[in-house]
């Protein structure tokens, strides 16, 4: 080789090293549905979330990665009153809002941006209460902010004071969950002022690790980094949702490499997944719970000892063996084990069909003839419903119970299910939102949430469990807090409304080559600490 | 001619007419609504329920909200989707022109294989082309093209890895789609490889929504030359000495292809349904894959207008499929 080819091949490659930069890097999804839309305040959907809440947006505070534990996130830090009732938000200083094609913003998150996210929510008077039609805010009324929040106020730019009617431990997770993302007030009023409203649904602009850059209806969704992240910055340079609606599809495209992570692979290819070595398998217990509500006013089901008799009666581990095919484990209390304040010390009614039936003949039952719920869909924490009735089935038969399933389409079914006339067990189950235990407890089993169209399905009201519930609500300090809630489930257990069925373990797979994703317990995808090598 | 055109045109006003009867009514004869499925597993009070149900407009009785559907239809509105908000008609033409795009590659491939298949099936009677072919005609029939679609990927694309599993693109390609048609915007785009990937990703699609129309089309023309064949005029033609090829070629094949065009036109309207579970395997972003979502969501606006925009277009293709078959067969036109 000549001198001079030399030099200039050094030249042309010290040329190359320097205009292009390292060789960008793409981390493909296959998301397993399309997201409803961009703003995560008028939706309920994982789906939606993670497409929206998780990667553009950030709220005051975060569930710390891997946890249902608060730490700081816009606010920096926070101050509640001694009575409860107040907290200040000390919001983090220089958290500079994205950009995106059209708008440019000219200040950085502060106090207005805050009120303007919760507001809207809340108070119909808000132009952007009803910004697109039929649109509706269903966890901000599910979780009950309206009533809760008595005034949001701006202290100052950087200070923002939240006063509720009443004390409320869970206050702060709710303010982690997706709904309560911080939105720019600016982008807000640049595009009512160009009567494009409808755009905030459909190129969101927030403070979060990433950037939305497109959406191709019902197939891809591309992101690039968030140069200006205030937090750690993500190691990838563009995220890309590739939305592929069909499990084994998922994974065939997870094996081509078209996709580096794919979420509920289907428990029939679980297997296939831990043999193929260029793919791995994350697992862990999901924050969930599948359980058989009985109707607890109507007769022979108001008596605890003739629920617990047919919780002796069904072979729950059975059911994880068969249904779940290993992917999961017996619950005997009602919020799964990863929980706080979950009382590992309770018995679980044992599977005892002789003593089953003595309790029944005991309590006068005979020729018991009940109908078993199955719900038509599958479920995180439920993969086949008609086939754990039919297990069900075919246990009651033998401690003399004639059991007949039902189904109903899902729609009718979440209907007809919480009406307090119900004949009939139902089979039905329950995902975490907050980590909090009145998550599961309050939502599930209060006596606030009996009557038509509440959740509670067993329509089990116990004034003394409701009353633990309402204490620990309105206490701060988590230590008493789960004390109350560990004594709650000793009285449920007591009272057996449910038969605890399973927690359902949810898996990952992805490419041997993905490193530092975290799977979260309330079930989110997230990819900020996501890398390749 | 133009008469004939226009008769056939007055035809589907009552027929539009009927079709949003059929499709508003459709969904709400489904067990269950948008607002329970709204609220899912959590649960929704009946008070809550019903103040969503009057923002949503379902609280009037059930005639009044299909007059007010009709009049926005008259007014070009089609409503908005309850779950992303969106127009429905901006959705729909977001995603058609991937539904045509499949399609029409469908469809030729089953024109193209299934009409020489059949011809050469007619011709050789009884040998052992016939035979295969038309046996394997009724297997691709009574296909189903879920599990299809499912062994195509695993064999083709997981086995022997050589075409993509799903989607329309490559993934590393990002350019603006300005036709919706990928064929086109990847040539338009001037990415070297674009246009590559995109037809390396319509091929199984193609192959499993078209192998139901080349089963029919294959059966359809081989019968349809059986029958041709026996008429008068052909003996005629092969008594007067001309060649067997010329015989079939034009004589035959020009007649029997009227009943064929017929059966192509109305496998395109029925292709709709193929599509939708095509759609559903191959993460194809198309309208069958919309409505499918849309009615398991109950959205009632997106299924009613949805319905009548492809019910619409389908009608649409078969009045010029009409109107072929009366360019081919000039007796129509006097009937």
């Amino acid at each position: 080789m000549s001198k001079m080819t030399r030099s200039l091949l050094a030249a042309s490659a010290l040329m190359l090293g320097l205009s292009a930069p390292a060789f960008a890097k793409t981390f493909v999804y296959c998301s397993e549905a399309s997201p409803e839309g961009f703003d995560p305040a008028p939706y309920t959907a994982g789906t939606t979330f993670d497409a929206s809440a998780h990667p553009v947006f950030n709220r005051l505070v975060e569930f710390k990665k891997g946890t249902t534990e608060i730490e700081p996130g816009l606010a920096t830090s926070w101050d509640v009153s001694d009575d409860g009732l107040t907290y200040t938000f000390h919001l983090r200083p220089d958290v500079k809002w994205q950009s995106v094609d059209g708008y440019a913003p000219t200040r950085t998150m502060n106090a207005d941006d805050v009120i303007f996210s919760f507001d809207r929510q809340g108070n119909p008077d808000n132009p952007w209460h009803d910004y697109l039609p039929g649109i509706t805010y269903e966890y901000y009324s599910a979780m009950e902010m309206a009533d809760l929040i008595k005034s949001i106020e701006k202290v100052d730019d950087m200070t923002v004071k939240i006063t509720l009617t009443r004390p409320e431990a869970p206050f702060l997770a709710n303010l982690a969950m997706p709904f309560m993302s911080i939105v720019s007030k600016e982008y807000a009023d640049t595009l009512a002022e160009d009567g494009k409203q409808a755009q905030f649904n459909q190129v969101p602009v927030g403070t979060g690790p990433f950037q939305f850059v497109a959406y191709q209806q019902d197939a891809v969704i591309r992101y690039k980094k968030n140069a200006d992240y205030w937090g750690t910055a993500p190691k990838i340079d563009d995220l890309v949702f590739a939305i592929t609606p069909e499990a084994s599809v998922r994974l065939q495209r997870l094996q081509a490499n078209e996709c580096q992570l794919m979420p509920y692979p289907s428990p029939a290819d679980l297997d296939a997944i831990k043999a193929d070595s260029n793919l791995k398998l994350d697992q862990q217990p999901g924050l969930n719970v599948a359980y058989l509500a009985y109707n607890t006013t109507i007769a022979p089901f108001d008596k605890p000892e003739v629920r617990k008799a047919l919780n002796m009666a069904i072979n729950k581990q059975a059911i994880i063996d068969a249904v779940f095919q290993g992917a999961g484990e017996v619950a005997k209390n009602p919020i799964p084990p990863t929980m706080w304040s979950y009382n590992d010390s309770i018995q679980d009614d044992p599977y005892d069909p002789e003593k089953a039936k003595q309790m029944l003949a005991d309590a006068g039952v005979s020729n018991l003839d009940m109908e078993i719920w199955a719900m038509p869909v599958q479920r995180p924490y439920m993969p086949n419903a008609r086939r754990t009735a039919e297990l069900m089935q075919s246990d009651l038969e033998k401690v003399g119970v004639k059991a007949s399933i039902v189904s109903y389409e899902w729609g009718e079914y979440l209907k007809r299910s919480t009406d307090p006339a119900r004949k009939g067990a139902v089979i039905m189950g329950w995902t975490g939102d907050n980590g909090d235990p009145d998550n599961f407890m309050g939502v599930l089993l209060s006596c606030a949430a009996t009557g038509d169209g509440g959740s509670n399905r067993a329509q089990w009201c116990n004034e003394d469990f409701s009353e633990l519930l309402t204490k620990a609500k309105a206490t701060t300090d988590q230590a008493e807090r789960a004390k109350l809630y560990e004594q709650a489930q000793v009285i449920f257990k007591e009272q057996a409304p449910w038969d605890t069925l399973a927690h359902s373990t949810q898996y990952v797979p992805m490419r041997a080559n993905v490193e530092g994703f975290q799977m979260s317990p309330l079930g989110d995808f997230t990819f900020e600490t996501v890398d390749l090598k | 001619m133009i008469r004939f055109f226009f008769n056939k045109l007055l035809y589907l006003i009552p027929t539009l007419i009927g079709i949003t009867i059929v499709a508003f009514g459709f969904v709400r004869v489904l067990p269950g609504d948008p607002v329970t499925l709204l609220a899912g597993e959590r649960g929704i009070t009946p008070e809550r329920h019903a103040e969503l149900a009057a923002q949503l407009g379902f609280d009037r009785p059930v005639w009044a909200q299909y007059l007010d559907f009709l009049w926005r239809l008259l007014h070009g509105d089609f409503g908005n989707s309850i779950v992303t908000k969106q127009p429905v008609l901006s959705e729909f033409l977001q995603l058609f022109p991937a539904t045509v795009e499949l399609s029409l590659c469908a469809i030729i491939l089953a024109t193209l294989i299934g009409v020489p298949v059949g011809v050469l099936a007619a011709v050789k009677r009884g040998s052992w082309f016939d035979q295969i072919s038309m046996t394997t005609a009724l297997v691709g029939f009574s296909m189903p093209i879920f599990w299809w679609g499912l062994l195509l990927i695993i064999f083709f694309s997981g086995t022997l890895g050589w075409t993509p599993v799903s989607g329309r693109m490559s993934l590393m390609f990002y350019f603006d789609t300005p036709t919706g048609f990928m064929l086109i915007d990847s040539l338009l785009s001037g990415q070297d490889g674009a246009f590559t990937s995109a037809l390396s990703h319509l091929i199984l699609p193609s192959v499993v929504l078209g192998t139901i129309p080349l089963a029919v089309i294959a059966r359809q023309t081989r019968s349809a030359m059986l029958e041709v064949m026996g008429e008068d005029y052909v003996r005629t033609a092969r008594a007067k000495g001309m060649s067997r090829r010329r015989v079939v070629m034009v004589h035959a094949l020009r007649n029997a292809m009227v009943p064929v065009v017929t059966t192509i036109g109305l496998q395109i309207g029925l292709l709709m349904a193929g599509a939708i579970l095509t759609e559903t395997i191959f993460s194809w972003p198309g309208v069958g894959k919309w409505m499918i979502d849309s009615i398991s969501r109950r959205d009632y606006p997106v299924v009613q207008s949805g319905l009548l925009l492809i019910a619409g277009i389908v009608m649409i293709v078969n009045l010029i499929v009409d109107l072929t078959y009366g360019l081919i067969n000039p007796r129509i036109r006097h009937k």
